[in-house]
């Protein structure tokens, strides 16, 4: 009993990461039907500059807001620059280019802060608290984690379900030539779309690497469990993203605990397949054919 | 060449010598569409007429090789759609354009957002979420639920309002009618000529229902492959019975 809890408490806050992650690919992909590949890259970019911070004598609190600022700019320029062009193009060409700029990012990074591994500080403890005289598998640094998707999440949806802004983006993202027809600067707001993905991305990447170690590839695994838990929770939807995060951290965690680690990849592949041949549209995906 | 009077305050649209081509394609070829404050005007065809890529190249969303698109003197030709509506022209695209991801409420604050940034259209009144609501009373019952819920009907309802919802100097509809059973179609044409006579609001609409748009029009225009075939007041069009054969289908 005392393993299968240790296991859900670490499976939630690994989870909650998952989620962060799939809940920035939701963002673009709702609006742009693009999966967006180089996520992983762009966060792992950010996590790096936080680490300069870091390195130039500045504490976690300071390097932490720097990255995810980093991580706005990163996303609204990537789609003005990179994104924008192949925009109307034929579908297939925006994913290539995501790939690029995934490879690009990650070239670049091994040539400015090189290719090494480096030790990520967290900014609280890594030791499980303890709990009535039990030590749980609950570090502060988990529930910091935790509590930082959660309030993300928070935000995200009371700037969409609340704000004239939200109302302004959701339309952009269901139909973009309506919402045009009804004075919405679409363009400005697909920019908006993928900063704020690229701040949850970034997000991921900083509570994954927290603790642990950094590499210029470090983010690659994540980007699979996170775009299993993407289309876990349909692709669509933001909630889905977040459950399907949690799910898949869940699910990670018993199958490293109780079969072995080593089949914790295989064994996202399985979710993966299972809802594509079960629940095409994922636990939350809208079934409804859009017109086009 | 603005032919506006300026001592009114109505934006009148002007429609000249359009040509839009998608590709090789022409899709339109030096239309030109007379508007008037506080006129419908009909705008007739068989299918591929081009009566839809006239009022997408009014509204912006195509950019016409030539010809000139004007409301109130101010040029508008191949300005972005985002900056056409928001100089007074609503355009209610075909197949509704209700955003059904949203609530009816939502749908219609989107039009108020807009609104709210406009001064009020030409049609001297300004309209609020309650007065659509009054205009249209299906949907005060409808107004917290998904717009997916909705029928055909108050789809249309909806988008109509959506629009007024804008401050409107101009409002393009296309096919309004597609689909709906008679009673509701003359309920929203009744609307709209009441908005028409009580004020300056300029009405272009899109019919392939030729024959009861006619009847509420007071100018028609019938294309037939991109060119202007026909252009009469709309009693004047409904009496052609030669013109109503080869190109009206009734």
């Amino acid at each position: 009993m005392q393993r299968f809890l240790d296991l859900t408490l670490s499976g939630l806050s690994q989870g909650a990461i998952y989620a962060a992650f799939a809940l920035a690919l939701v963002l673009i992909w709702r609006s742009t039907r693009v999966v967006n590949f180089a996520q992983g890259s762009m966060a792992m970019f950010t996590t790096y500059l936080a680490l300069l911070v870091v390195d130039a004598g500045a504490s976690y609190w300071v390097a932490l807001p720097v990255a995810l600022v980093a991580g706005l700019l990163l996303g609204a320029l990537v789609e003005r620059v990179v994104m924008r062009p192949v925009e109307n193009g034929p579908e297939i060409n925006p994913v290539i280019v995501t790939l690029g700029v995934f490879i690009a990012l990650q070239a670049l990074a091994s040539l400015v802060f090189g290719a090494q591994y480096r030790s990520f500080p967290a900014p609280l403890g890594l030791g499980g608290l303890t709990v009535g005289g039990v030590n749980i598998a609950l570090t502060p640094y988990g529930l910091f984690t935790v509590g930082a998707v959660l309030v993300t999440m928070l935000a995200l949806v009371a700037l969409f379900r609340f704000t004239d802004l939200g109302l302004r983006l959701r339309a952009s993202a269901f139909d973009g030539e309506v919402a045009r027809l009804l004075g919405v600067p679409v363009g400005r707001m697909l920019t908006l779309g993928w900063a704020l993905a690229a701040v949850v991305g970034s997000l991921s990447g900083l509570l994954i690497a927290g603790g642990s170690l950094v590499w210029p590839a470090y983010m690659d695994g994540l980007i699979v469990f996170g775009f299993v838990a993407a289309v876990l929770g349909g692709l669509e939807s933001p909630v889905g993203s977040v459950v399907g995060g949690l799910v898949i951290g869940l699910s990670l965690s018993y199958v490293s605990g109780y079969l072995g680690s080593e089949l914790a990849a295989f064994a996202a592949l399985v979710i993966l397949v299972a809802v594509l041949l079960v629940r095409p549209a994922g636990l939350f995906g809208r079934t409804t054919v859009r017109r086009v | 060449m603005s032919t506006a009077d300026p001592s009114t305050s109505t934006d009148r649209l002007e429609i000249e010598g359009l040509t839009a081509t998608y590709g090789p394609v022409t899709a339109l070829e030096d239309v030109s569409v007379p508007a008037a404050p506080g006129a419908i005007t009909a705008v007739l065809g068989a299918n591929g007429a081009g009566k839809t890529t006239l009022l997408r190249t009014v509204s912006g969303l195509v950019r016409p090789a030539a010809g000139r698109v004007s409301l109130g003197g101010r040029d508008l030709t191949g300005a972005e759609p985002e900056r056409i509506a928001a100089a007074g022209i609503a355009h209610v695209p075909e197949g509704r354009g209700v955003i059904t991801e949203l609530s009816v409420e939502e749908n219609l604050r989107l039009g108020s957002l807009l609104g709210a940034r406009r001064p009020t259209g030409s049609g001297g009144r300004r309209f609020d979420t309650d007065g659509v609501l009054e205009l249209f009373p299906a949907l005060a019952e409808r107004f917290r639920r998904p717009a997916d819920t909705l029928s055909g009907g108050e789809r249309q309802m909806l988008v109509v309002a959506r629009a007024l919802l804008t401050q409107p100097s101009v409002l393009l509809l296309d096919e309004p009618s597609l689909g709906l059973a008679p009673r509701v179609v003359s309920q929203i044409f009744a609307v709209l000529r009441d908005l028409t006579d009580a004020g300056g609001i300029t009405v272009v609409l899109v019919e392939q229902n030729a024959r009861s748009a006619l009847q509420v029009a007071d100018t028609g225009v019938v294309l037939s492959l991109g060119r202007v075939v026909a252009v009469d007041e709309a009693s004047a069009l409904a009496a052609d019975q030669a013109l109503r054969h080869a190109y009206l289908g009734f």
